[in-house]
């Protein structure tokens, strides 16, 4: 079945649809992993977003119970070049195809993803809309409908859910986190309990935690004002860890400035050095917004980390508060697990910070 | 940290001679690092034995030893050029070997010479199996279950234990040399044996099979700080059990999801840092189809065999990279070279799916055991690119140059089912045919992956390709199944056989319809950065990234995989020619087919696309580049047999015209030539069926020389003695036709020679004559070659030079020719033309010094020899002798008879100069590893015709003091001329027969000349096999022995009795 990908600036690309048979709208961007379509189709850092595969051949090993990064997908469609004929894997339990028909997620394929590519490259990430039929008026529609923008709200869970262990006790703030956070704190015993994104410095400071985690999750940062003055509050009292969208709105909450990249880093080839031990890893990369550098100068922030190759701020500390926070993914799922001794980290730091607190009971 | 400036002078050691599991992939990788070297300053000594490498260019280095690579030479290069360290990781296996053996011998230390890239510690824990295995446990790595045996017994006890199948591999031997699988005791004694004799240490790692798990291959990269990447992982569409070198693969993996990958990711990663490594390295790692269990198989401490095909899989250049880390750089501080702005330490993200498929030597070795196992036995292989599976696998079938155009073999849909299963469990090198050709008899696909342990999803892809196939058969002229069919990697004369047309016509068809490729570019970023490599790959999508530049371009054709008869020599030329064309003022484009090469690197030329090298794929570049004209006289064979073709489609052919090569090479029409300029050649004619064969023959008179036409290496060429033999050959070894017709001559016993030359239309350069050692009947390739000729009086130099000139102005040769003569009485004969560069102009240019591809292709560009400062005639000669020698991989391929003879057999070459003959040709002799201790036991065996010559040479090891040893006959015949001589007991004669005394390292020469036909009893080849596994020097043609004797008796007094 004939299928378009329609881009804001009136490119059409003509594919076959697959996944579930309906149209959307979203931003359409791009993920260079040559593995980890699931992980990344059920990130919700995407919700929003129309997610287009570099890779050519996606679906391949299937869709499996284990590597979903959350239970409900809401990235808005996926483009692709090929989709398999037939998935391989010991773990497979669906195809892609299945997976996105289940989940109502619609998918392009046969799309010279390349040349895509590199248009959204020269031109920015863009909004695009995936249709079945290419009418005279597609693209002024698209033109002019507005992407929403509580994408957040959306992603985030409505009640507090604990995630019980013997460890430090972790309060994760949930913009729309991936599993693998969880995943890598329950994996150092940290006691946790999540609670949604517009929980209040008291309401957190009442579970009387070791450590805070922000997560990641989609948009932009500008759109979570309620975050920050939450995000000041706590890190004057515990420490603050924050990860990619966290990590924004750490950077808000302290007075420094976020900015749109032209088309974002999405893959997991990127490599981040640690600024103090020359360290690179490399790291699992989703986002569309970064913080802005020269903002940095009048802020009690420092960088610690930063992309090699385009000088992107990867990581922040606080000059003398017990925070900090890294715009990529030490969870990994998908992509390298180089960076996941940043966790060790926020563990040595709750230890050394309790020594100073009263009331903390854990043991590192 | 910046270069190191404690060091200025390295030496970089290559890989010496071309043998099956080492090949061009270290001229690639040696060539990178030397210049990647001398960019950052430092002087750069260089060692090679194999003159048929761009590396051993003067421009590579600073200073270039073409000299064996042994103790003794290397030793003596390190006390003259006195370095301050050596970089043994880019010359392969051979290259560490040596690094380890100057380390022992104590000379590293006395000159205080470093090592660089990795410690010998490193290369004893990745290559010592013990060692390796103890590293694999501290680190927590799994490792299959596995016992060092140093004897036999130790072998058969560890399996008793373990249980069959068990895998065998040799320590320290490359290409799985020696190794394989037993399934049985017996099988074990045969490989233990075998396997204990080539390791140097006399060891063997003795391991629980895991036959059909997932065979997975990382290329890591470390530098000094620690910092490690992965360049490329891969994953084999065989799995374990068929050494990687003879396994299909595919980059990147595919049926792995990103847990798993990144699980063995972490492995790579983990030993890279272990072993300290500072460079590239190679994982092996087999993962279970059915859980997280997988295994580390094996870890290459340098840069591999995998290393280059990554290299070309990823446009990262691995080798390049490795050398600049060997000397303190770290990845973050050098920029990667693809995209210009980003930086080294990066590990490319595909946006393509590349294949591999080996090429193996059995269209030549049609007795060999085609079986494949763990001893690699691909002289080659070939690269395609494509946006999916069944396009890049399509691509690779038809670049193999096989005689097929798509994954079916039209002999195979004859044979039996049985047959078929049998060939799909116990593979051989055309496992994929027979699969395909299963699936088009409706076999269930997950049957197949029961029977085969391929994964299903790579089997799906054959199914795949099988239903297109149906779908073309019953849509004959439906465009949309012919978008169908070429997205997925179809080459029209594929379609053109399910619709019953010439492949142009679906050509005129797609163009019709603008069904025409795009070309990609390889980008190591997916796109993500802007890039500006000029490396291109074609697909059937929407967008073409491949512009085409203002200025004239010169398209120059290479010469696809490497296989015996047309090697590395063809790369070298090819490279060349792209630098003329180049200093001429043109844009150079290549097309080439081979990872392996130099020619396939985007820095050597304006513009690479690496495609196929059949009419359609050529066809589409140009009709894209419009290049002036194309160069098909460098890619061998492969190039030559297209500019027919391309000239019918209209292409302009620079160099020679295509009428004046078919005068060449057509038997009738250079008949014409050769009578009309009154050159002898020997009496002969061209035969289309057997019964003129006969005729033929019968009036020639025996011996005959017989081949088909259109070939090259000699392949399927044979000297045929009597009718009988003649009648045999015509039934079986050939398949002769009005096309292809059978060249038919009478054998003429001479001495042998050739000529490469040089001809504008006016002036015909001769940069040398090379002289044979070996008479007419071994074929050239295989020969030792001399220059300048030692024993060719001056009237036969001249009578050379003479036809030669008339030969080339003739033919209207505008660029290179190759002419082979036999000399007989006094009297030169021309056997053979080829009107294109030869094996021969890598050596011939490094000895002359007249870079002899880039003379020629200036002329071809329209620059007289004239105006390039040449004259006519023969070049004047060089001071020096210079002497090359043939290489052979005999040890890796069974039942490959290695008895030398017109059709061609080895691998690769080696050189070796001196001042005199003598001492050239020990320099030879020692760099092809062919060494004749001082003294010890000649064995003789020889066929008839030959015992009056043996006994000239049996009485001058007699005289250097060695003791003789010969078989019933021989022995006799030398006896009845009173020389000493023991009879040696006949094979299967109990414990002290021939075999065992071979075995046992009681004989230090073999001499056998006895064909498999003539004595079968007296088991020449078997006697000739048990001298390849033992490593003694075997000689199968009497003039190399009376080489060898010339050597020894230079090195030695006369001691004479009174």
């Amino acid at each position: 079945m004939k299928r378009y990908l329609v881009l804001a600036d009136g490119t059409i690309y003509q594919g076959t649809g697959f996944g579930a048979a309906k149209a959307t709208v979203g931003e359409l961007v791009f993920n260079t992993g040559m593995s980890g379509y699931q992980e990344s189709i059920t990130d919700q850092s995407y919700n929003g977003e129309i997610l287009m595969f570099t890779y050519p051949l996606i679906g391949n090993y299937g869709i499996n119970r284990d590597d979903h990064e959350s239970i409900k997908p809401t990235c808005k469609g996926v483009v692709v070049h090929e989709v398999a004929r037939r998935a391989s894997n010991w773990r497979s339990e669906m195809s892609l195809d299945d997976y996105l028909k289940q989940n109502q997620i619609p998918g392009i394929t046969d799309i010279d993803t390349r040349a895509v590519t590199k248009h959204i490259r020269e031109k920015g990430a863009m909004k695009a809309t995936i249709v079945d039929e290419v009418l005279p008026d597609t693209v002024e529609r698209l033109k002019v409908t507005e992407l929403g923008t509580a994408v957040v709200a959306e992603s985030s869970t409505n009640n507090a859910y604990p995630n019980p262990s013997t460890g430090p006790n972790v309060v994760v703030v949930d913009f729309g986190l991936k599993h693998s956070i969880l995943r890598e704190l329950a994996k150092r015993n940290c006691n946790l309990t999540v609670l949604p994104y517009n929980t209040t410095a008291s309401e957190i400071m009442a579970l009387n935690p070791d450590g805070v985690m922000l997560t990641n999750g989609p948009g932009d940062p500008k759109d979570v004002p309620s975050a920050l003055p939450m995000i000041r509050e706590i890190e004057k009292q515990i420490p603050l860890f924050g990860i990619c969208l966290g990590h924004q709105l750490f950077a808000l909450a302290n007075g420094a400035n976020t900015f749109k990249m032209k088309f974002g880093h999405r893959g997991f080839n990127h490599p981040v050095r640690e600024i103090a031990t020359g360290r690179i890893d490399f790291t699992s990369q989703n986002h569309g917004y970064a913080v802005d550098r020269d903002s940095l100068a009048a802020t009690d922030l420092m960088v610690t980390h930063e992309e090699i190759n385009d000088g992107t701020v990867e990581g922040l500390r606080h000059r003398e508060y017990a925070a900090f926070s890294v715009q990529y993914h030490p969870d990994a799922a998908p992509g390298p697990h180089d960076a996941d001794h940043i966790f060790d980290e926020f563990i040595e730091l709750m230890a050394a910070h309790q020594v100073a607190r009263k009331g903390s009971k854990f043991n590192a | 940290m910046p270069k190191r400036t404690d060091i200025h002078k390295i030496l970089v050691i290559g890989s010496g001679p071309i043998i099956i599991g080492q090949a061009a992939e270290f001229d690639y990788s040696g060539t990178q690092a030397c210049l990647a070297l001398k960019e950052l300053d430092y002087e750069v000594v260089l060692v090679n034995s194999n003159p048929a490498t761009i590396m051993t260019d003067k421009e590579v280095a600073d200073q270039v030893y073409l000299e064996p690579i042994t103790l003794e030479f290397v030793s003596q290069i390190l006390r003259k050029e006195r370095p301050d360290a050596i970089l043994p990781t880019l010359g392969g296996q051979q290259g560490l070997n040596m690094a380890m053996e100057l380390s022992k011998s104590g000379i590293l230390d006395e000159l205080n010479i470093e090592l660089l890239g990795t410690k010998l510690s490193a290369i004893d824990q990745a290559e010592d199996r013990e060692q390796f295995k103890d590293l694999m446990e501290q680190l927590g790595e799994p490792v299959p279950a596995s016992g060092i045996a140093h004897t036999v017994a130790e072998a058969l006890a560890f399996a008793d234990d373990s249980g069959y199948p068990v895998i065998v591999r040799p320590a320290f031997t490359m290409g799985g040399t020696g190794g394989g699988i037993a399934e049985t005791e017996a099988e074990l004694r045969t490989i233990a044996e075998n396997g204990l004799a080539l390791s140097p240490v006399t060891q063997v790692l003795i391991e629980q099979s895991i036959a059909g798990y997932k065979e997975i291959e990382f290329e890591v990269m470390r530098d000094a700080a620690d910092n490690a990447m992965v360049v490329c992982n891969m994953e084999n569409f065989d799995p374990v059990g068929i050494h990687t070198g003879d396994s299909i693969v595919y980059a990147p993996v595919q049926t792995l999801a990103d847990r798993e990958v990144q699980m063995l990711r972490d492995a790579a990663l983990k030993i890279i840092r272990a072993l300290k490594i500072e460079g590239g390295c190679n994982v092996q790692l087999a993962l279970d189809p059915n859980s997280f269990k997988y295994y580390i198989i094996e870890v290459n401490p340098r840069v591999s065999r995998s290393s280059a095909l990554a290299s070309k899989a990823t446009g990262y250049p691995i080798a390049k990279m490795a050398a600049k880390i060997a000397v303190g750089l770290h990845l973050d501080e050098i920029k990667n070279p693809v995209t210009g702005t980003t930086y080294a330490e990066f590990e490319p993200a595909l946006d393509y799916v590349v294949c591999k498929i080996p090429r193996w030597p059995f269209d030549k070795f049609t007795k060999a055991d085609r079986r494949l196992g763990t001893q690699m036995k691909a002289t080659g292989e070939v690269m395609a690119i494509g946006r999916n599976i069944e396009e890049a696998t399509l691509k690779a079938v038809r670049s193999l140059e096989i005689g097929v155009h798509h994954v079916e073999e039209p002999a195979l849909r004859t044979v039996s089912d049985d047959d078929l299963s049998d060939k799909l469990i116990h593979a051989q090198d055309d496992r994929l045919f027979y699969l395909a050709e299963a699936i088009r008899r409706g076999y269930p696909i997950t049957d197949l992956a029961e029977l085969t342990k391929i994964n299903v999803f790579f089997l799906d892809k054959l199914l795949h390709i099988v239903e297109i196939e149906r779908a073309l058969a019953t849509h004959v002229d439906d465009l949309e199944t012919l978008t169908t069919a070429k997205r997925n990697g179809f080459a029209d004369a594929t379609v053109a056989d399910y619709w019953h047309e010439t492949p142009a016509a679906i050509r005129q068809f797609r163009q019709r319809h603008q069904l025409e490729p795009v070309y990609k570019m390889v980008d190591t970023c997916a796109g993500e950065f802007e890039s500006t490599t000029p490396y291109y790959y074609g697909t059937y999508e929407q967008e073409n990234e491949s512009v085409v530049s203002e200025r004239p371009s010169v398209l120059v054709l290479g010469s696809g995989p490497i296989r015996i008869g047309q090697g590395v020599e063809f790369d070298y030329a090819t490279v060349h020619s792209v630098k003329a064309i180049q200093k001429a003022g043109y844009e150079a484009i290549i097309m080439n087919s081979n990872p392996e090469t130099v020619s396939t690197d985007f820095s050597v030329s304006d513009k690479l696309y690496f495609e196929p090298l059949t009419l359609e794929d050529v066809l589409n570049v140009i009709e894209l580049e419009r290049p002036v004209g194309v160069i098909v006289q460098f890619g061998g064979q492969t190039a030559i047999n297209l500019a027919q073709p391309l000239a019918d489609h209209g292409v302009k052919i620079l160099g020679t015209s295509v009428t004046d090569v078919d005068r060449a090479e057509d038997r009738d029409e250079f008949d014409k030539v050769i009578k009309a300029l009154r050159i002898p050649q020997p009496a002969g004619d061209t035969a289309s069926d057997e019964a003129t064969a006969l005729q033929i023959a019968d009036k020639l008179g025996y011996p005959v020389l017989v081949r088909p036409s259109y070939v090259l290496g000699g392949r399927a060429m044979e000297i045929v003695k009597k009718r009988a033999d003649l009648d045999h050959y015509m039934h079986n070894a050939v398949k002769v036709s009005h096309d292809h017709p059978v060249l038919i001559d009478r054998y003429l016993v001479g001495k042998e020679c050739e000529v490469d030359a040089i001809c504008d239309g006016q002036t015909v350069l001769i940069p040398g004559i090379m002289e044979h050692i070996e008479r007419a009947g071994v074929h050239s390739g295989d020969s030792m070659a001399v220059y300048p000729p030692q024993s060719l009086s001056a009237a036969v130099q001249k009578q050379i030079v003479t036809y030669t000139k008339q030969l080339a102005l003739t033919l209207n040769c505008v660029g290179m020719m190759n002419i082979q003569f036999v000399i007989h009485d006094e009297q030169v004969y021309v056997i053979e033309v080829n009107p294109r560069a030869s094996r021969t102009v890598p050596f011939l240019s490094k000895v002359t010094g007249i870079s002899m591809a880039q003379v020629a292709t200036r002329v071809i560009l329209g620059e007289s020899l004239h105006q390039q400062g040449y004259h006519d005639g023969l070049a004047p000669v060089s001071r020096l002798v210079h002497v090359k020698a043939p290489v052979f991989s005999f040890s890796k391929l069974n039942r490959v008879d290695s008895l030398l003879g017109p059709e061609m057999k080895s691998t690769g070459e080696v050189m070796g100069s001196d001042q005199t003959m003598a001492k050239a040709l020990y320099k030879a002799f020692e760099a092809a590893k062919l060494h004749v201790p001082s003294h010890g036991n000649v064995l003789f065996t020889v066929r008839d015709d030959d015992k009056p010559e043996a006994l000239k040479l049996a009485q001058r090891f007699h005289a250097l003091g060695y003791q003789l040893l010969a078989t019933a006959g021989t022995a006799k015949y030398l006896q009845a001329h009173a020389l000493p001589v023991v009879v040696v007991d006949k094979i299967d004669t109990g414990e002290h027969d021939l075999l065992h005394q071979m075995e046992a390292g009681e004989i230090q020469v073999v001499v056998n000349t006895v064909s498999d036909e003539e004595q079968a009893a007296d088991d020449g080849a078997l006697i000739r096999n048990t001298s390849i596994a033992h490593g003694i020097p075997l000689f199968t043609a009497l003039d190399t022995v009376a080489a060898i004797l010339q050597v020894r008796e230079s090195q030695s007094f006369v001691t004479q009795a009174l």
